[in-house]
């Protein structure tokens, strides 16, 4: 079993990543949609913010050892027979899952460090702020973290559902690539 | 004849000029934000274990005084919602928004004093028309003048400190925050320049 991608298939090392990453990004899209409108007793008013904050920066860190993985080794070529429709929107929705979570990643920092205060991780740690405290910068960081993760989700439902027609309908290797490392 | 006429309108004249200098003065003042010596407070119970101080960083306003008739006191404010201030980026943001100043559409709380009734010795309550989140109603702030005279730079000052508190829920903010938090007071202190 490899750990690192061939140019036939993913490594241990990416798969791992992959379905970590996309497990906990929609965990935390999920976390964050239910805390919008969250009544002010509900126990998770105080416990949600301080959770999904945790999760994000940790994720962050992930993301970054994902990015420095899949560009400094080699990427598996699409799988052959494809339309080359297919094989550009797939490029293009990789490319968008790589850079809208930049977006994401960076928002909801200055959200939760607005008042130049460091954010904690849960209790093991805490990130600093950069930005000194700005007026209002809460609430622009805010809109932005809310639009792009809607758009994410919407690209990664395209993603999912562009791995299905290709496991179930072309009975390719697709999908399967992405739970399987190569041998 | 001429005599009594010189009179007459020299007495006409002077009762002009004492009813003009009577209006006169009625001093404005200016309330002084820009050296940020005026403060509109407000406070309010965190489940009723603590209080919750916040206050406007951006607001405008004047008042007129005229010493020997306090009743005539007039004063207007225009509060710039979007500048409220809790110490706590994430809960302005909270405050901002549509759950309670809703500061995009309602960029502007105003007081606009209709009646001033003297209670004592300094003392006063000070009735307007409090527009929040668009809503009108009247208002009575307790209001005490503090002192008045010349600054050290050339300048005439006067200042008022005042409080008063209304129900949330009276302008339109409904978010619950429980049974100790209904109510929010205001406390005030102003500094004007005399212009």
């Amino acid at each position: 079993m490899k750990t690192r991608n061939t140019e036939n298939g993913y490594g241990l090392v990416a798969i791992g990543m992959h379905w970590v990453f996309a497990l906990t990004f929609l965990g935390l899209f999920g976390l964050g949609f239910y805390m919008m409108d969250l009544g002010y007793y509900d126990p998770w008013y105080t416990k949600g913010p301080i959770v999904h904050e945790s999760i994000g920066l940790l994720l962050a860190g992930l993301f970054l050892f994902r990015s420095y993985w899949r560009l400094s080794g080699v990427n598996p070529e699409p799988e052959k027979g494809l339309h080359s429709l297919e094989v550009w929107g797939a490029k293009i929705a990789h490319v968008a899952l790589y850079l809208l979570p930049v977006i994401i990643f960076i928002s909801g920092y200055l959200i939760s460090s607005a008042d130049g205060k460091a954010i904690p991780v849960f209790d093991w740690f805490s990130v600093p702020a950069i930005l000194e405290p700005q007026k209002k910068m809460a609430d622009t960081a805010g809109l932005v973290h809310k639009y792009v993760a809607y758009a994410t989700v919407a690209i990664i439902a395209l993603h999912a559902g562009g791995a299905l027609k290709h496991h179930f309908l072309d009975k390719g290797e697709t999908l399967r690539r992405m739970i399987f490392p190569e041998k | 004849m001429i005599k009594s006429l010189i009179k007459s309108t020299s007495l006409a004249l002077a009762l002009l000029f004492a009813i003009t200098t009577q209006q006169a003065q009625a001093d404005t003042y200016k309330m002084d934000t820009q050296g940020a010596h005026a403060f509109i407070q407000f406070k309010i119970s965190h489940l009723g274990f603590s209080y919750l101080l916040g206050t406007f960083n951006n607001f405008s306003g004047s008042f007129d005084v005229d010493e020997n008739n306090p009743a005539a006191a007039k004063v207007s404010v225009e509060i710039d919602t979007s500048s409220v201030d809790s110490n706590h980026a994430k809960r302005d943001k909270h405050l901002r928004s549509a759950d309670f100043l809703e500061v995009d559409k309602f960029p502007k709380a105003t007081f606009v004093s209709t009646a001033v009734k003297v209670t004592g010795d300094g003392t006063a309550d000070v009735t307007g028309d409090f527009t929040l989140r668009g809503i009108t109603k009247p208002l009575t702030l307790k209001v005490k003048h503090i002192s008045g005279g010349k600054d050290p730079w050339g300048g005439l000052r006067r200042g008022f400190e005042g409080t008063t508190k209304f129900a949330l829920a009276d302008f339109g903010i409904t978010k619950n925050l429980g049974p100790a938090s209904k109510e929010v007071e205001i406390y005030i202190t102003i500094e004007g320049i005399k212009q």
